[in-house]
């Protein structure tokens, strides 16, 4: 490919996420065992936090975002096995092509793949736990949304650098869960302010501002740092 | 893309202190010296301070230790390896 | 560099030596006693720990984008040293707590946020540990991101109700308790400092050790 037909950054982005929304098609593995995951985790946890048919407090909040913790670790590290197996990180690396697209290109694959599995799992845990989680739709989105997108920025890139370590299965939690505490944190309290009685705007919006305000700071480190950490 | 990537760090870093800033103060609650404590009110508190003291000084000197054997340690291993790289062995 | 060295560890040792005597003669805080005495400790404890999460985050930047391997073994230090004060504060605080808040923990955003923050660094020593060849950079990374995630951290002590002494209340110490606080301050900056030049030159004198099994082998 010559320099001058180089592909613009947007379309390397979907280049990249467009080849693995196609693998994944073809066999649906990755998204029918997260989502089934997901579903196991939310039941799990549905034993432990109920009793005598009602759950404990906030507990669908903490429940639906542990869901989305868990089952997002098990996809990254899934999606990025698929990479290890055949060299093929390694392969995108050498392409001519913007690195920090790829990176993009990658988190937006598995964001696609945490929106399915949200999409199921929030009504059941609305169900479930007979909590209110749509009764304010916009917020609650939003709130997802940036949640997911941090914790996926940063599970992106710490798991593209371990492809190659050892032990690299329980590495990947290990490293991402301190980090993204902030964003469990902010994700959790902010669904159970909206899940109040009166549900409480203002401490869920700031909540909200927190998790955008940390969105923009990680993605903006991943960008910087991925190429960098990515080649010797 | 990296200059843009750059502004966009700085202004983060810049905002960050102003959004911070943003709760409004609280009073603050400060320590206030007293002139002296009744009796009583020390005995229990004694072994718990005495116990977080020594928990200090024994992390600090242990790492100390640590610190030192890893050191001579390495420093052994050091003199070994030069010794038989100045000799011309081979392994 | 090395020249300081002797002047420091003489000055920090100086400063610990006297350190009790001055914690001694601080008069005893009203509400809360004799286990108030704790504080001269804890908080200097946490400071050095969060001096060590600085280094290593500048440090971990030097080495992904400058690729320098003497900042490597400054980060690795330095995460080393944040394990070991964090492990300080983290022991020392509970004990403060158990007497002033009647339990050995608080699910508050300052406890929290300090806890986050240790087991970012024990994740980085695990990391260096079992992460085979190459976890330089990966760590330099977490490192970091995990200086970044500061500012969260503490932003959320001004956000959540929380029963732990507010940051202000240092600024507003009497001389009679600030001046044992600032020695014990400066003894813990001090000792971190000793500690990382110790801890650095174990890891020099191991990569020369690396360097000559290669030469060796050729």
């Amino acid at each position: 490919m010559s320099p001058e037909r180089r592909p613009s950054f947007v379309a390397t982005v979907w280049l990249v996420t467009r080849k693995d929304l196609l693998i994944e098609f073809r066999s649906r593995e990755v998204v029918y065992t997260t989502l089934f995951f997901a579903v196991a985790c939310v039941l799990v946890f549905a034993f432990g936090f109920v009793r005598e048919g009602i759950a404990v407090d906030d507990a669908a909040a903490g429940i639906l975002w542990i869901a989305i913790a868990f089952s997002g670790t098990l996809a990254l590290g899934r999606t990025f096995e698929r990479e290890r197996q055949n060299d093929t990180l390694r392969a995108l690396m050498l392409a001519p092509v913007d690195r920090p697209a790829l990176y993009v290109g990658k988190l937006v694959g598995v964001l696609l793949l945490l929106a399915a599995v949200e999409v199921i799992v929030t009504p059941l845990v609305a169900l479930m736990f007979v909590a209110p989680l749509f009764a304010h739709p916009l917020l609650m989105g939003l709130l997802l949304a940036t949640g997911t997108i941090g914790f996926a920025a940063v599970g992106t890139l710490f798991a593209a650098m371990l492809v190659r370590a050892r032990s690299r299965d329980v590495l990947l939690p290990i490293l991402l869960y301190p980090i993204t505490i902030p964003v469990i944190i902010a994700g959790v309290r902010g669904t159970a302010a909206l899940l109040q009685p009166q549900a409480d705007l203002p401490i869920a919006r700031m909540w909200l501002s927190m998790l955008v305000f940390f969105d923009i700071v990680f993605i903006t480190l991943a960008l910087w740092t991925f190429e960098p950490a990515m080649t010797e | 893309m990296r200059r843009l990537l750059s502004l966009s760090f700085a202004f983060i870093f810049v905002a960050l202190p102003a959004f911070a800033l943003q709760q409004p103060p609280s009073p603050p609650e400060g320590f206030v010296p007293a002139s002296s404590v009744p009796g009583q009110e020390q005995l229990p508190a004694a072994p718990l301070v005495i116990i977080a003291y020594a928990v200090v000084w024994l992390l600090v000197l242990g790492y100390l230790w640590s610190i030192w054997s890893r050191l001579t340690q390495a420093e052994r291993e050091l003199a070994d390896v030069s010794r038989r790289l100045a000799t011309g062995q081979r392994r | 560099m090395t020249k300081l060295f002797t002047p420091l560890l003489i000055v920090t040792a100086a400063l610990f030596a006297y350190a009790p005597f001055a914690i001694q003669n601080a008069p005893y805080e009203s509400t809360m006693g004799l286990v108030q005495k704790i504080f001269y400790f804890h908080v200097p404890a946490w400071i050095a720990m969060f001096l060590a999460a600085m280094v290593c985050g500048i440090a971990g930047a030097i080495v992904i984008f400058a690729g320098r391997k003497d900042a490597d073994r400054v980060a690795q230090a330095a995460a080393e040293l944040a394990v070991v004060f964090g492990l300080m504060g983290l022991i020392t605080g509970p004990l403060w707590g158990r007497k002033a808040w009647g339990v050995w923990w608080q699910w508050d955003a300052r406890l929290t946020s300090a806890l986050v923050m240790w087991l970012v660094f024990v994740a980085y020593l695990l990391l260096r540990k079992y992460g085979g060849a190459g976890s330089e950079k990966l760590s330099a990374v977490l490192a970091l991101f995990g200086m970044a995630n500061v500012p969260f951290v503490y932003w959320s002590v001004n956000v959540w109700r929380t029963v732990h002494p507010k940051t202000s209340v240092v600024m507003t110490l009497e001389p009679s308790m600030g001046i044992p606080f600032l020695l014990c301050s400066l003894a813990f900056v001090g000792l971190f400092a000793v500690l990382l030049a110790a801890r650095v030159r174990l890891e020099t004198v191991r990569g020369s050790v690396d360097e000559l099994y290669l030469s060796l082998e050729d």
